[in-house]
């Protein structure tokens, strides 16, 4: 077999730019049949572009893409779709009120005598679900009602029925799941694989990248850095390829983290007594003290975000007591939290973070706008002052504080929300996942950051799936399951000890 | 080629601008009646006020941005309001009954004397606005705290407060016949009087939303209201004052109306004018969905409208049929603010640059 007839897809000299940003400039990207192809980079880097060029969301400036030996142009996904190109993206894009059976088979609904088949529609996501991916649920019921993690494989299933796809590209779909979900993920992609699908898997996650890819595609700032076989690359080597800088930042953290323990005072910022919310969270314990990171370890569901919520003020308690600076809180409302100088940068950046339409100058000033009432308006100069400042310091990639948030990158929408909790100057900040779906450079960045913060006498709760992660930045590390919290480590602790906990079992 | 690219740029900028629609479609009705309609452009001088056509395009669409200022506010936080017409109707009703209570005796009693009145104008104006506030706090209370879909919550007031309407004037039209009331609408200082009003509201409705946080907040919340609260933002409290404040503009757009015609008449007063209103912001680019918006360009909208009104009457078109003109004009809107019909005039145009 030659080369052109292993290689399913060849996309050459892809171009596409956007008002004030070259996304793509001259990129090449081949995948052969039965391949798993991890595409990387960082944030901005050019991914989410080159694959809306294959799947006809955006049309390319220049370039040529053949796909299964014929040259072709997608006009729209369901025309990519339709050749034999599915996606799974990473936000995910389902009817949350519709069925799981319905999610699946929307538009191509099984039917009998002019009408839907209902119970044959039933039967068939039933058996698609088990058949691909092993997930046993009841298709019934609305997709809303199941974990993220579920709409995700549904969202997988769904792709993999509609058409019999040649090609599966999956944008960041693990940036949702728990560690048994991604190994269940992976089962799916080999499986697929062995039946000649080629998969374009797109991730941020570095261990990941080595467990299920065969090659790697690098991309930066738009362009090809190169492409490199999975066994032929260290993790080092990759990161450097990938950020382009050095790693030594990376061996930083430890010795920042140390430094800024010494600053922790003895004094309790934030406690919890007995706080809690029937359904939602068992009551629990916890004392914050300034310049200390917190970090929330557990697995998807185990109570985290809603422990965020509860503390905020997103949700009332309906037990227990929270004080801040000795104060026991009355008004558990965001703006009450805003006015006690607590933030939360929130779990779902799209739903509950970012206001898309605002500029990034808005976005950036809505919290301490917020909080200084209606009529107490900064003025456009201040609001300019505070914006670029922000821009500056978090190194936020845009081309102008009158740049609409939506037109960012996620990881600098991301940043974005931060700017925003950080203006009002928060004694006490909650970060809910604040490096999901953001490349290596900036989780690094913004790891620091927090460590910088505390040392500035900030409390922070750092929440997030990557333990790894948590590990690093915090220095006290509380492990909830099953929404109660179970234990409480300080100092020095390893990865197993945590995992555990989590896991529940005794070490 | 730099240059070309330069200056194409700058004429993106002007057809994304939210003016930019609206204008086109005005200078094109305008351009229509300079053709078709000898002495459309002519204004005479009458003791010093200007009188015409043009003229009558703002005098009679006064109604019509008075609706639309309160209206972009509601539709930019996402909502809608239909009871703007009815609104107008009740208040017609409370400043006719103020003026001549006879309709309460179950009599119509028909004052002779132009500078007779029951109440004074100061307690006429101001009980009619309240009515108005407590209209439009209804709905927002609806909307905001009791979490009723605006079109439903809405539809509540635009059904019975024509009822209401009747009920306050015992089901009697009561005529007006005060002149210093009548002057609201029919007034002329230079320009048309209610024009001056049109002014008045729509300029402190702009320092109010742009020159304090308000109209951001109004934006966000019409963006992603979640966010919004996340961020600190009372959400419900804006929708309370926005609807409030919608159906305070409705109440002066009543008293205008009813002074022009010189009748609480409560079954006509305002009729479909709501849908006017909310054309008219839609003309203007406020998009339905809610978000950003530009009272300037719904003003237009409304001109707009009315522009089509008069330029119609004047070719002789019959009142009946006037409906379905607007509807061709709606369609023709909503198509040129359709993202696909934009893309496909983009991609065209750049077919032919090519070219």
């Amino acid at each position: 077999m030659s080369e052109s007839d292993q290689n399913i897809l060849v996309m050459e000299g892809i171009s596409k730019a956007f008002p004030g940003v070259q996304a793509l400039d001259d990129v090449h990207l081949t995948l052969k049949r039965g391949e798993i192809l991890c595409l990387v980079g960082e944030n901005g880097a050019g991914k989410s572009t080159l694959m809306k060029v294959l799947t006809g969301v955006d049309q390319p400036d220049s370039g040529k893409i053949t796909f299964d030996g014929r040259e072709i142009q997608a006009k729209s996904p369901q025309h990519a779709q339709s050749l034999g190109i599915s996606t799974v993206y990473q936000e995910i894009n389902l009817c949350p009120n519709l069925t799981v059976a319905e999610n699946i088979l929307l538009g191509r609904e099984p039917h009998k005598a002019g009408r839907i088949d209902w119970a044959k529609m039933n039967v068939l996501a039933q058996e698609t679900l088990q058949r691909l991916l092993g997930v046993d649920i009841d298709v019934a019921q609305p997709l809303g009602s199941y974990t993220v993690a579920i709409q995700q494989m549904v969202a997988i299933a769904r792709a993999l029925y509609i058409a019999s796809a040649k090609i599966l590209i999956l944008d960041e779909p693990t940036s949702s799941l728990d560690v048994n979900e991604t190994a269940h993920l992976f089962d799916v992609m080999r499986k697929l694989k062995n039946e000649g699908v080629g998969i374009i898997f797109i991730t941020h996650f570095i261990g990941q990248i080595y467990e299920v890819s065969d090659r790697i595609t690098v991309l930066r700032n738009g362009k090809l850095v190169g492409t490199y076989e999975t066994a032929s690359i260290t993790r080092v080597g990759l990161i450097s390829k990938m950020i382009g800088r050095s790693l030594a930042e990376f061996d930083e953290m430890s010795k920042i983290k140390l430094e800024s323990s010494k600053h922790i005072r003895s004094d309790a910022l934030l406690q919890a007594r007995e706080l809690g919310l029937t359904g939602s969270i068992q009551p629990f314990d916890l004392d914050l003290h300034a310049g200390e990171v917190v970090g929330l370890a557990g697995l998807l569901g185990s109570g985290r975000t809603e422990t965020a919520s509860i503390l905020f003020g997103v949700e009332k308690p309906d037990s227990g007591s929270v004080s801040i600076n000795g104060a026991v809180v009355q008004d558990h409302s965001p703006l009450g939290s805003i006015k006690r100088r607590v933030a939360l940068c929130p779990e779902d950046r799209k739903a509950s973070g970012i206001v898309d339409d605002l500029t990034v100058r808005e976005n950036i000033v809505l919290a301490m706008q917020a909080n200084l009432g209606w009529f107490n308006y900064l003025s456009l100069k201040t609001q300019y002052e505070i914006a670029d400042r922000y821009i500056k310091l978090l190194n936020i990639a845009t081309p102008s504080a009158d740049q609409p948030v939506k037109n960012l990158s996620g990881g600098n929408q991301q940043k974005v929300i931060l700017a925003r909790w950080l203006a009002t100057n928060p004694q006490l900040l909650i970060l809910d996942e604040p490096t999901r779906g953001i490349d290596v450079g900036t989780k690094a960045e913004i790891q620091k950051l927090v460590l910088s913060l505390a040392e500035e006498g900030k409390a922070c709760i750092f929440i997030s799936s990557e333990l790894e992660e948590v590990l690093r930045t915090s220095h006290r590390i509380v492990v909830l399951r099953e929404r109660e919290k179970v234990a409480e480590f300080s100092g020095e602790v390893d990865e197993n000890t945590i995992i555990h906990a989590i896991a529940g079992s005794e070490s | 080629m730099n240059k070309s690219t330069k200056s194409s740029f700058k004429w993106r900028k002007v057809t994304e601008s939210r003016l930019f629609f609206p204008i086109v479609a005005l200078s094109l009705i305008l351009i229509f009646d300079f053709l078709f309609i000898p002495g459309f452009f002519a204004i005479e001088n009458r003791d010093g006020n200007l009188h015409g056509s043009l003229i009558d395009i703002f005098r009679n669409g006064s109604t019509v941005m008075l609706l639309a200022i309160g209206m972009t506010l509601v539709i930019a936080t996402g909502g809608v309001d239909l009871s703007v017409g009815a609104t107008m109707a009740i208040v017609a009703s409370v400043a006719g009954i103020l003026m001549n209570p006879s309709a309460l005796r179950n009599e119509v009693f028909f004052v002779t004397d132009p500078n007779y009145t029951f109440q004074p104008l100061w307690v006429v104006i101001i009980t009619a606005l309240l009515v108005a506030l407590l209209c439009g706090l209804w709905n927002g209370v609806l909307v905001a705290y009791m979490r009723i879909q605006p079109m439903v919550a809405t539809l509540i007031l635009m059904i019975s407060g024509r009822g209401i309407a009747q009920l306050i004037t015992n089901g009697l039209r009561v005529q007006i016949t005060y002149r210093p009331y009548a002057y609201i609408g029919q007034g002329w200082v230079i320009l048309p009087f209610s024009l001056y009003i049109v002014a008045f509201v729509f300029v402190i409705t702009w320092l109010i939303t742009r020159k304090t946080a308000i109209g951001m907040f109004i934006e966000s919340v019409g963006i992603n209201f979640r966010s919004s609260f996340f961020s600190g933002i009372d959400e419900k409290k804006i929708k309370l004052v926005v609807y409030t404040f919608c159906g305070f503009c409705a109440g002066i757009a009543g008293l205008v109306a009813s002074s022009n015609i010189r009748t609480s008449d409560a079954s006509n007063i305002g009729l479909t004018t709501e849908l006017d209103a909310i054309l008219a912001v839609v003309i203007g680019g406020t998009s339905m969905s809610g978000g950003r918006f530009s009272l300037l360009a719904s003003m237009v909208g409304a001109l707009v409208m009315q522009a089509i009104t008069q330029s119609m009457y004047a070719i002789g078109v019959p009142a009946f049929a006037l409906q379905a003109i607007k509807a061709v004009v709606v369609i023709l809107v909503i198509l040129l603010y359709s993202e696909q019909v934009r893309d496909f005039v983009r991609r065209i145009s750049a077919v032919k640059k090519e070219v």
